[in-house]
Parts: C-alpha cells; structure tokens; sequence
C-alpha cells in the first residue's frame, strides 16, 4: 500500500507536466462551430481502407456525408472526427458542405496497424450518430513489402490498371488472388505463403502461372511481402496465436 | 568569560531535551538523509515501467521465456565512436521481444522489423531524442538544456540517409527528397556538402538566357516572372514574388542582354501547316508524351516530365525559333536532352502549327510594356544579381554566385536556440524546416528565398532530406559510410558518339551508369540482339513491351546513319560474360523445339507474362516473343533465362533456376519464334 501512494503521485506529476506541456503548444483543439442543420445517417464518402507509412499524411482526403432520412446530403451539419493516440485531423471538426460533405487530411501516429478513426455528428435529438472508417499504417517491413508488391506482384494479382501500368488479371486464365482478398489468403499460413512464393504455384498444387520468386527476392523480402499481405487483408488477418506447455 | 546562558531558547538542550534524546533524533534525522538516494532510485520512473512490463507479461502464454529474457536495472546501449548513449532500452524492455508484436501498449511493444539490430546503432541514431536521460520527460521532449526532442515518424527516413548516401529501395521518401532538392535547383544556391568529399548536384540545368529574345518576348518573361505556374502548373521555376517594377526592369534587362545566336531561328520556308488531326497524329507517333506533358480538359497533366510542358507553348515561344527548334534543338542549346529527330519540311511544319495552336489569351492579355529606359535595364541587372538568378540560369556576361544562399550540410543538426521561429510554430527543428519550405518569406521581411509550390508529402520528403545532413553523418566512422555510386561519365566515342549525343540516347536509355530510366539499359545491346533486327528497329521502331507507355521515336535516321550506330553498339556493347555467336541463331531439332514448347506452356507457364502465339496467348507483362527468334541472340536468350539478373540488374522477370537442359530446349523453341513478315501491330 505505501508503495501505491508515490508512484500515484508520481503519475499526478506526469500528467500534470504533460497538461502543462500541451497547455504551452497552441494546437489548441479547434472548437466545433455551431451546427446550423442535423442529418440522421453519416456514411464514408471516400479515403478509406488507405495505405500509408507510419507518420504520413494520405494522399486522399477523408470524406464523409451527412444525410438525411430521404439519403440526401444535409448542408451545415457538424461533423467531428476523433481517432487512437497519435491520428492527426486536419481540420478535426467542421460543418459539411452544400453536398453534405466534410473532409479531413488524415496523418496516422507511428505505430503499424489497422487505426479505426470515427467520424460522427449529432441527430437532431443531440443523440451522436458516427460511422467508422479504417486506414492501415505500414511500418519499415510491411512498407517494403508494398514496394515489392508494386514491383513483382500487382501487375497479375491487382486487377485494377492504372496509366503507368495495365493490369494483366484479365489475360491469365487461372484467375490470381488479389491482395485485399482475406477469404482466401487468411486460410493459408505463413508458411504456405512463403512456400507459393518461394518455389512457385505448384509447391502447394496451385497453378504454374504462380511463377517462383525464391531465386529473385531474398527470405527477408519475402517476409516482407507476407507481412504486406497480411496488413491489408480483408477481412483483417488473425494470427493462430502460439501454443505453449506451461 | 562567561558560559552561554542555559536558560536561552535556543539551546540545543532546550529543542532536544538530554543528550540521549538529542543523539536519537540527529540519528534518525540522518537516516532520513541518507535513505532519500535510494528511494528516489527506487520510486523512478524507470523501474515503475519496469514493474508494468512484468506485470504485462505476467498473463502471458510465454511469460516464463520473457520473465527469462528481462533483467532489472538500468540498461545501456553504448557506442564511443557514434557518440550513443542509450538508456531507452530502461523502459522499453520488450523491444527485441518477437512474441509482443501484438503489443500496442507503450513503452512495452516490439520494435519493428528493420534492417539493422537494435544493439547494432541504439535508438538515438534513427529517434533522436535523449538517450541518456532515465525519465520520460527528458528522454522525449527538449527543454532548453536538451535540444533534441523525439523525431516525429513521418521523418523517421531522415536516419537512414545518415549512412546511405546510395538510394535504398526501403526508403522512398528520403530518395524522393534528394530528388526533389537536386531537381528544384535547391543546391545550387545552397551548398550540401557529403560526407564523402563531394556537393549535390543538380539534375535538370535551368535554361541559359543568354540568348532568350530569340525564343521569346519580353511580354512573356514579365508573365513568367510574375507567375511561373500560372504558365505551366508544373513548372519547377519557383515564384519570386516580385514586385511589378523589378519584373518590368528585369525583363528589360534580359532582353537587352540577349545576343542573338547564329541559326537558332529558320525563316519560314513555305507556310506552317495548321492540320490538328495531322499534328496530333505526329506529336503522337514521335512520342512527344514521353517527355512532355500537356494539361487536358479535365486539368489533369498528361505526359512526363523530362522536358517543359507543353500546354500554353504557342503564348511562349517566337514562330521562327520553335521552327529550328524542331528542326534541330541543338541549334539553340547544345546541351538539351532533346533528340534531334530529323523531321522533313513538311513534318516540321505539321508540328510547328500543332504546338503554335496550344496558346492561352489569358496569359499575356495584360501585359502592357513600354519600350525599357537605360536605367530600368541597369536596375534589372542589379535586380538579377541580388535574387541570384544566375545560381540556376546562365546569362551572357554574369557570373554565378559562390555560397549564395546558407550552406545546408550541418542543418539537421542545427541547435534549435539558433532559429528564428514564426509565431504560432512548433520549436522543433523539423517543424522549421518545413516551414522554412512552406513559406520561406514569412520568416522575416527582405528574405530571398522564393515560393514553391510543393505538396504537403513532398515537403516532408525535402524535409526528411535535409535531417539526414546533420554533423553525425559528417562524423561517422568510414566503415558506417555507404556512398553513393560515383556518377559515371561514359562517353561514346567517335562518329556514332557525336550521333548519339545528337539523338539523345541517354535521356531514356542507360549504358555504363549513364542515362536515363526511361528505356531499357543498353551496356549489353550488342551481345543481346541480332544486328538485321537492329537495323530494322532504327527504321521503324516496333513495339517490344505492350504494357508499357513509353516507346522509343521513329528518328528518320539515313541508312549511313544506321550503319553507324549498329557497328558501334554491335561491337561496342557486349558483356564478357559469353560470347554472342556461340550458339546457333537456328536449325535446332525438331524434339528439342518441342521439349522447349512444353516447358514453355506448362512447366513454366512463360505464357502468363509473354505472348508466343498471339491467337492463344495473352501474356502483357513481358515483351512480345512472336519474333523474338529473329530478334535476339540465342546465346543471350540462353543466358538470360538461366539469370536475367544478372544480364539486367533489377529486372522484372524472377530467375527460374532452369537446369542447363530446360534452358536449352527453351533458347530453341524461342528461336524458332523468327514473326511474320508483316509489322507488328500497334496494341
């Protein structure tokens, strides 16, 4: 019991300073305007399901919509938006456009990982209505993953072409898996993974269109590519947690 | 002499009472003394983490591995020569732990998976921050005796320049930043100087001036000046912010100091061709988009960004100089990157009418300048000097400035107590920097520095950049140092170099570490092709790679011309790797075409990449092989299957580790592949 009492003390005089030291800064939190109308529906717009590294600012801003009970967008609704320790907003809260709309540059903190940010607005009834919306930080690993992914992989397994580069999806026969796909590529282990990689589809009985990569990328490239694959898999991959005798 | 009154309030034997009592309390009072050291050490901060940590672990399926691991106490990492003393370790105790990935609570999670260990550089390297202090408060914030806060992530790049002056793959944004810093001109105002002995250069030379009334009017110099992007959004030129007089006088001042250069403009001989249809055509089959962009409707920039934009160029440059200009860039500027593409008459005024057609009322409509007096000719002089303007652009009779701007090798290291900040800005050196980009002249008034108009990313990329020169990376022991790959020279020699030079092959193609990325890199061309192939692509350049946007241009070459460049690339390029003529081109048996045909089609399934049969096969990554017999050596398909990277570092197609046999029965079967007589179609 004696014990407690200092180390309290000591978390009031770390908090303390920690108010004092945010006090000093003037990123004060902007104060939301007064709403001039209320929606009953909020829905994601766009800038979702993002990729980024750690720390940076997405190139697509996020948007969300107010609407109204007939769908359409309601104009001055005040839309706040809050996230885990470390999401930046910018700006954090605001009244939506003619269209209903409010956007927001988002930065992620720096740790990897899903961040689930909410955006919300209140009812008429001041009851708070959100929608919540993820974006995926990559560390130093998975960051190189996505490059390698950009070099090697995506221009079978992503359907979508961009000018820079045509997508060759639809001219294979055996139809790759894309990336985003955690119905399929869940169920494979990590071990399976690197082995399809490494040695080519027929390693696991899957077709030879899978060329091998294991003379190309090295085992640390590969991981990485996994770890990649494994962020940005929806649904979110779950990991079969360790057995251990105790 | 008289003995201290005993009745005095002040007696010890009045506060104390007996001796006895006195002796106890001083005891105990000293007691008290002494157990303060120990307790502050045992209430710190670092051992309450400490006590969390195996707290956490505590409920852990692999908690008797990690009790294991952890050891209480302060712990260090330290490293004389790097100057790294690193206690974070203290508190962060799962750092290297594998099974905590899941762990987000800090200061308990994993460190994520990097190239280098933990103990290898410590965590100041990368972090910053203070590495020696043992609370939280000092080891992550600055006060005024410790200067160096925790580095925000999204700078986190910046330690990896610290070493790695070659690009890394891993780091995009620390490359984008040396891109930027080398493309915008930045150092060639401000010195950087590398560890190594050399200065950043700059990649793209600004324009020469000397000789700028050929090209173009005063009235658009005044809009340029005025607003560079208001001309071309993506102009690299920054906005100067200059008052209306210093651009009416700078203007002048260029004019009048332009000499005009002999054969830089072409009377028009007959009249231009305005044809759009005919024009667009043209600009399209040369391959103008390669290089050049041109906004569309949309507002969106189509095209690269090798050469100037092309959207408003009929406003910019004189009918007689963008003649010649087509006919010959370097009749203007020996050193442009533009290929000569030798176009006909006609060609040349096909065009000339296209680009003349690409104009914008807007631009010059208010521009009104009166004739220039002496002495706004001689303030535009003063003018020019005093902005540096010389730092970028040659101009005839001025000489470039030395230490123009502050030098920028030590800035990522530069004490936060010697900036200036504005107003309502984070004191942290980052946040400086990128101000400094942001908005240069809000700093203070009469500052030079002029606007760009880069994005929020691209500023973090320039800011990242400009960290990584700090005085660690100046003092790091030469074994730490990755230099950069000195930048190669080559030049190719005689005849076909001056009509390489002439071409400008190496903007797009790479050969000895000079050129271009735009086109396949050239070293071994010679040990690649087959030399007919080659000199039927010089007439009329067909297309290898569907996938890709880029195409080499068709450049009207003479047959002698042809006959130059293929003896030279024939001879000149080849690896010492094989010998180009050491298997046969054709005539291999039958079976052994066969075996190759199935290894093709089902063991390695080449299909999925390359096209063969281009009724069945759909393959668009790789280029097309219908010709590919009559297209290249058989030894270099050999050698490349048994290892493109080899070949072509960095190539996309993986090594297949083929046995000596597959690879042959495939070189076979792929020689047998010679087309048809017909071109090749256009996708």
């Amino acid at each position: 019991m004696t014990r407690r009492q200092p180390l309290l003390s000591v978390m009031v005089f770390a908090l303390a300073l920690s108010v004092c030291g945010c006090a000093r800064n003037p990123v004060s939190a902007a104060r939301a305007p007064a709403p001039t109308a209320f929606g009953v529906a909020i829905v994601e717009s766009s800038g979702g399901k993002q990729v980024a590294a750690v720390g940076t600012t997405f190139p697509q801003p996020l948007t969300v919509e107010v609407n109204d009970d007939s769908g359409n967008g309601v104009a001055g609704a005040a839309v706040t938006f809050s996230g885990p320790v470390g999401v930046r907003f910018d700006p954090p809260n605001g009244l939506t456009d003619s269209g209903g709309q409010f956007s927001t540059n988002v930065t992620l903190g720096a740790m990897a990982g899903r961040y689930q940010l909410v955006a919300s607005t209140m009812s008429k009834a001041q009851k708070k209505i959100d929608v919540k919306v993820e974006e995926i930080a990559l560390d130093y690993q998975r960051q190189l993953g996505q490059i390698l992914d950009d070099k090697y992989c995506a221009r079978c397994h992503n359907p979508e072409s961009t000018p820079e580069r045509v997508s060759n999806y639809d001219n294979l026969e055996v139809k790759p898996h894309p990336f985003t796909e955690g119905g399929t590529l869940n169920k494979l282990n990590d071990a399976d993974l690197f082995a399809i990689i490494d040695h080519g589809g027929p390693a696991l009985n899957k077709s030879a269109l899978m060329p091998p990569y294991g003379f190309t990328l090295s085992k640390t490239e590969i991981q990485a590519l996994i770890a990649y694959i494994r962020t940005i898999s929806d649904p979110p991959y779950q990991a079969s947690g360790m057995v251990y005798a105790r | 002499m008289q003995s201290p009154n005993p009745r005095s309030p002040f007696s010890w034997q009045n506060l104390l009472g007996d001796p006895t009592r006195a002796f106890g309390v001083v005891s105990a009072l000293l007691l008290v003394l002494l157990a303060i050291a120990p307790a502050k050490n045992y209430f710190s901060e670092w051992r309450h983490y400490q006590n969390g940590y195996l707290r956490l672990i505590r409920g852990r399926g692999e908690a008797v591995t990690l009790q294991r691991h952890f050891q209480p106490g302060i712990h260090q990492i330290w490293h004389p020569d790097l100057g790294i003393t690193d206690r974070c370790t203290s508190c962060h105790v799962g750092l290297s732990e594998a099974s905590l990935a899941d762990v987000s609570t800090q200061p308990y999670g994993k460190h994520p998976i990097i190239p280098h260990s933990l103990e290898e550089f410590g965590c100041v390297m990368c972090h910053r921050g203070q590495g020696a202090a043992t609370t939280v408060e000092e080891a992550h914030s600055s006060t005024l005796a410790w200067e160096q806060p925790i580095l925000p992530a999204r700078y986190m790049e910046s330690g990896c320049g610290q070493c790695h002056h070659a690009g890394l793959v891993s780091t995009p944004q620390l490359n984008q930043g040396r891109e930027l810093l080398a493309r915008y001109g930045c150092v060639e105002c401000h010195v950087i100087k590398l560890p190594v002995g050399a200065t950043m250069k700059a990649t793209q030379d600004a324009p020469s001036l000397s000789h700028v009334a050929d090209k173009t009017s005063r009235e658009w110099i005044y809009a340029w000046l005025k607003d560079p992007q208001a001309y071309a959004v993506s102009a690299t030129m920054p906005n100067f912010q200059l008052k209306e007089d210093e651009i009416r006088d700078i203007s002048a001042f260029l004019t009048a100091n332009s000499t005009p250069l002999q054969g830089d403009t072409a009377p028009p001989s007959g009249q231009k061709i305005a044809d759009p249809s005919a024009g667009a055509i043209l600009y399209g089959e040369s391959f103008c988009a390669s290089c050049h962009a041109v906004q569309n409707a949309a507002g969106n920039l189509v095209g690269g960004n090798l050469g100037p934009e092309l959207t408003r160029i009929g406003t910019k440059v004189k009918p007689e100089w963008l003649r010649a200009w087509i006919r010959n860039p370097r009749s203007y500027d020996l050193k442009t990157e533009m290929p000569h593409y030798r176009f006909n008459d006609q060609q040349v005024a096909t065009l000339q009418g296209f680009l003349e057609a690409k104009t914008d009322s807007d631009l010059l409509a208010n521009v009104r300048l009166e004739p220039a007096t002496p002495e706004q000719i001689a303030h535009g002089k003063s003018l020019v000097m005093e902005y540096g303007c010389t730092s970028c652009h040659e101009i005839g009779g001025l000489k470039k400035p030395e230490n123009f701007a502050p030098e920028l090798t030590h800035i990522g290291s530069k004490p936060v107590s010697q900036l200036i900040f504005v107003a309502g800005m984070p004191h942290t050196l980052p946040a400086y920097i990128a101000g400094k980009i942001r908005q240069p002249r809000s700093f203070a008034a009469g500052l030079k520095m002029p606007q760009y108009t880069f994005t929020t990313a691209q500023i973090d990329a320039l800011t990242t950049a400009l960290l990584a020169h700090n005085e660690r990376a100046q003092t790091l022991p030469p074994s730490l140092m990755v230099p950069a790959s000195p930048a190669s020279h080559y030049e190719p020699a005689g005849k076909a170099g001056r009509l390489m030079a002439d071409l400008g092959c190496f903007s797009c193609h790479t050969i000895y570490g000079r050129g271009g990325d735009m086109a396949p890199d050239l070293t071994w061309e010679g040990s690649s092709v087959q030399r007919k192939w080659l000199e039927d692509f010089f007439r009329n350049p067909g297309t290898l790679r569907p996938s890709l946007i880029r195409r080499m241009p068709k450049f009207n070459l003479t047959e002698e011309e042809i006959g130059t460049l293929s003896d030279y690339i024939m001879t000149v390029y080849q690896t010492p790797e094989f010998d180009r003529d050491s298997m046969p081109d054709s005539g291999y048996p039958a079976t052994q075409v066969e075996q190759g045909r199935q290894l093709f089609y089902s063991k390695y399934a080449c299909q999925s990449c390359h096209i063969v049969d281009p009724n069945a096969d759909k393959g668009y990554i790789g280029p097309t092989l219908t010709g590919v017999g009559a297209r290249l050596t058989a030894a270099w398909v050999y050698h490349w299957l048994k290892n493109p990277q080899s070949l072509r570092a960095g190539t996309v197609e993986p090594n297949r580790n083929l046995s000596d046999d597959d690879a042959k029965a495939l070189t076979a079967f792929l020689m047998m592949q010679k087309g048809s007589s017909k071109p090749e179609a256009k996708p």
